[in-house]
């Protein structure tokens, strides 16, 4: 009887044990599902939390990063998600070095919060890694003949675009054909019943923009409201879809700041840092990105520029105009969303 | 009832028939999907450092969440198999109340109760910061398991029931004598089954992970939430594919362990 | 198999024979059982509660009658529901099967009855979408529709019928249908009249498991199902995005109501059993 009590402890020790020893090399290894080649971990470790779609670019810096004299042997782990869902969790506590979100509103949050110093958008880019512009996302072959923004509301043409509420990608994507039909904000009212229309259109509104994108890859909705990035990433992999970007569409500035609690200050900076230099911005544009840094840009040219490209300051800032759009309580287009969609 | 032969073949076509087309054929198929690019893809996939530490991670949950429940499980149900008390009844509804509740619904409970804002969020003020790390995924993890060492071991307390216990008690022995010396060994298969319900259930749990974890890679990410995070945010379809396959292999393991175990309690 | 006899309404308990700490933990094992319930299930569950009402009772009805928080509410219990019925049907054929055939590989089958037991539901997810998502190889693209989400449902339900049925058939009296047979009843009569009347709790019981599960369930369909609202979107998917938007207060409403109907149902079918228990032993 004795000895029979004694396999099942043993058996639940041996478990403990085992599980315990696995445990020694969790902290060294991260990901990189690309990139292995990363470090062993004595460089130290950083950990970022990023909006959905910047995986692709990451990938590309990160290996880079890490061949240079500072980045050797820094491990950098991260985190991809909904903008604003990852914005709040940092500031309910995951604990991160650096953050990089869809929109600046989401940063905001963090520094009202106190993780994120007010000062962080005085650098040469004015806090802004990397660029984009809104494009519409068709089948191949285009078979609904959408060119522009003026089809997308066309009736029986279902919209996917992910939730506001959640998803940075899905205000930019809403603003560029407000900000054509309110003619750069001048006729408020046109502006918004455009957007009435195009919400009216929406079948899908996942969380995030990659949510966005696998939904219309599994074949939902006739056209998908994305980064130009996005549409690139999606086109390599070889899926049946093309894309086209609007004569008059918006640039999109996803931000990128440094979380003051960061244990590694210095290594953060570094990486930083390098994320703005010439070599991290050419990855950002190999990875479909349009990089901040004029210089680099112009080496790119599948990047070409649209007749009219609105700017988040031609409205006064995300300040403004989240108060005045997409506050959730009184934002005119989050009311309408909401009415429309809850 | 006595049924002829065509009509005991068409029940058997029409009950195998819908296990081969519900469960099979997907499975095999994955398995196909898996490994159709040869062994090596598959294991470059298991091998990247992100799923080692999902792995690594799954399993420490594990750890924690077991032992736990196993102490608390036992104490349980032994409190509700030799004990009589007013609420008895109550107490047997909480034990299985995790059965009905939605996974999704434990993580929002565990953001609402340890999150910011939550009767228990000052402790992230003390420097433990529960939701969005570890603690948050084990106390999820042991809510959604929490019932199935008491309900395996509960049945085998009534059914030994307490003559040898007691017999024990007169000779002199110590509560603790008589329990590592009589209750373990009598209760140890339906424990062990138990056990196994637990792992199985605590390396597979997604919804309730999904709402409490940071999902930082190497960090965060248990195995299901990498398999989650391939599909979506990678796009890294065979990479899923990948790390389901070992998910899988867990599983079968536990059905072979459960079988195996069913029969040698039939045993006894 | 013992799991699904254990769960709530599935089988009868027994008691303790009598009232004796001997062998027992005492009250101090008690309170540490109690103190551990309270912490790790009750609390969580009673701040969600407490969090639903925190803009009173209208501001509850509104967050729960919000119409996409309805149409996701009424989807996920009518779908419940069609997957329970079906399981019903499906659960007892297979367990007549797998009590009363004998064919090669029955072993093997009815092992695989746990699978869905066993297997972690994000891999349900992802081996369904395989076979019904896009480029699938029986051209059957399914995903983000109404039937994607019965099967991913089906997947993950059916051992709890099956398991429920399966101890009861076993021991339904096969005397009894002898005797009707040789009396001249047709096999639909004796089924109707014999075997049906004592499989019935057991069918209430695995139904009402089933339904519970598939009420919360999420990992299964998170991938298959889309989430479009009110077309594919469920209960648990719409509690999700109420807390990735930031609020909380609409997914603590949304999940009191699903566990509310959750507990309704559970409780109408285990009164239903008990009077078919009393009324089979009764007659």
């Amino acid at each position: 009887m004795r000895t029979r009590a004694h396999i099942v402890v043993s058996l639940m020790a041996a478990v403990t044990a085992l599980v315990i020893a696995g445990c020694g090399g969790a902290s060294d290894s991260v990901d990189g599902d690309d990139n292995t080649a990363s470090g062993s971990g004595d460089g130290g470790r950083l950990s970022l939390v990023a909006y959905a779609v910047p995986k692709v670019g990451f990938d590309k810096v990160v290996p880079l990063f890490q061949k240079t004299p500072e980045g050797q042997g820094v491990t950098i782990s991260q985190s991809y998600g909904a903008s604003g869902d990852q914005s709040r969790k940092v500031e309910n506590g995951l604990e991160t070095d650096i953050v990089n979100f869809s929109l600046e509103p989401d940063i905001t949050r963090l520094v009202k919060a106190g993780l994120v110093d007010e000062d962080w958008k005085d650098d040469k880019f004015n806090g802004i890694v990397s660029s984009s512009v809104v494009t519409l996302v068709v089948r191949k072959g285009n078979p609904k003949n959408i060119r522009d923004w003026d089809d997308v509301v066309k009736p029986g043409v279902k919209i996917i675009n992910p939730n506001p509420f959640s998803s940075g990608s899905a205000k930019w994507n809403i603003l560029a054909p407000y900000a054509l039909k309110s003619d750069g904000g001048k006729n408020v009212d046109d502006g918004i019943d455009f957007v009435t229309k195009l919400i009216g259109n929406l079948e899908g509104q996942p969380k995030s923009g990659r949510e966005a994108t696998e939904l219309f890859l599994q074949g939902a909705g006739d056209v998908l409201l994305s980064y130009e990035n996005e549409a690139l990433f999606a086109q390599r992999n070889g899926e049946p879809i093309e894309y086209v970007t609007p004569p008059t569409t918006f640039l999109i500035e996803n931000p990128l700041a440094i979380v003051n609690k960061s244990k590694n200050p210095e290594k953060v900076q570094a990486f930083k840092d390098f994320l703005y230099s010439a070599e991290g911005q050419r990855a950002w544009g190999e990875a479909g990105f349009r990089p901040v840094d004029p210089e680099v840009a112009a080496e790119f040219d599948e990047f070409p520029p649209p007749e009219k490209l609105y700017t988040i300051a031609d409205f006064g800032g995300w300040d403004k105009v989240n108060a005045e759009l997409f506050d959730p309580d009184n934002g005119t287009i989050a009311k309408i969303y909401d009415q429309a969609t809850s | 009832m006595v049924l002829d032969r065509k009509a005991t073949l068409s029940l058997r076509a029409l009950a195998l028939g819908y296990l081969i087309i519900l469960l099979l054929i997907p499975l095999l198929l994955i398995f196909f999907r898996t490994f159709e690019d040869g062994v090596a893809a598959f294991w470059a996939q298991v091998t990247t450092p992100a799923s080692i530490a999902a792995i690594q991670l799954s399993l420490t949950i594990v750890a924690i969440a077991v032992p736990l429940n196993v102490i608390f499980g036992i104490v349980t149900a032994l409190a509700l198999a030799r004990g009589r008390f007013p609420g008895r009844g109550i107490v047997q509804a909480i034990v299985d109340l995790p059965f009905a509740v939605s996974p999704v619904i434990v993580g929002v409970s565990l953001i609402l109760l340890w999150g910011t804002g939550g009767w228990l969020g000052g402790l992230a003020g003390l420097g433990i910061q529960v939701i969005f790390s570890l603690p948050g995924m084990v106390l999820a993890t042991i809510f959604v398991t929490l019932p199935f060492v008491v309900r395996e071991v509960e049945p085998v307390l009534h059914e030994i029931g307490d003559e040898q216990e007691q017999a024990a008690a007169t000779l002199g022995a110590s509560r603790m004598q008589t329990f590592w010396r009589i209750t373990l060994p009598a209760i140890r298969w339906g424990l062990v089954y138990g056990v196994v319900l637990t792992v199985a259930r605590a390396l597979g749990e997604f919804g309730a992970l999904i709402v409490v974890s940071g999902a930082v890679s190497g960090e965060s990410q248990t195995l299901t939430l990498l398999v989650h995070s391939r599909y979506i945010d990678d796009h890294n379809v065979f990479g899923a594919y990948a790390a389901s396959t070992v998910l899988m292999a867990f599983a079968i393991v536990t059905l072979l362990l459960m079988t195996t175990l069913n029969r040698r309690r039939e045993l006894e | 198999m013992s799991l699904v006899t254990h769960l709530p309404g599935a089988g009868v308990r027994k008691r303790g024979r009598r009232p004796t700490a001997v062998g027992g933990v005492g009250p101090l094992g008690l309170g540490v059982a109690m103190l551990w319930l309270s912490l790790i299930v009750l609390l969580p569950l009673a701040a969600v509660t407490t969090r639903a009402f925190d803009n009173g009772l209208i501001g509850f009805w509104d967050a729960i009658n919000a119409p996409a928080a309805r149409s996701a509410l009424i989807l996920t219990t009518v779908i419940s529901v069609i997957v329970a019925l079906i399981n019903v049907v499906a659960g007892t054929l297979i367990a007549w099967v797998l009590v009363r055939d004998e064919f090669p590989g029955k072993r093997f089958f009815n092992a695989l009855i746990d699978l869905p037991f066993a297997l972690p539901t994000i891999v349900a997810s992802i081996v369904l979408l395989t076979l019904y998502g896009p480029r699938s190889p029986i051209n059957l693209e399914l995903n983000a529709t109404r039937p994607a989400l019965i099967i991913a449902l089906l997947f993950v339900t059916l051992p709890f019928v099956v398991r429920s049925v399966q101890p009861v058939l076993i021991e339904v009296d096969r005397e009894a249908e002898q005797a009707a047979a040789s009396l001249g009843a047709s096999n639909r009569t004796i089924f109707r009249r014999i075997v049906l009347p004592a499989l019935g709790p057991a069918l209430l019981g695995g139904a009402g498991l089933a339904f519970a599960r598939a009420i919360g369930e999420f990992g299964s369909i998170v991938l298959i199902g889309g989430g479009i609202p009110y077309e594919t979107e469920v209960a648990s998917q719409y509690i999700l995005k109420q807390i990735e938007v930031d609020r909380p207060v609409n997914a603590a409403a949304v999940s009191v109501a699903l566990l509310a109907i959750s507990f309704i149902v559970l409780l109408i079918l285990r009164t239903a059993a008990a009077r078919s228990r009393r009324h089979e032993t009764g007659s």
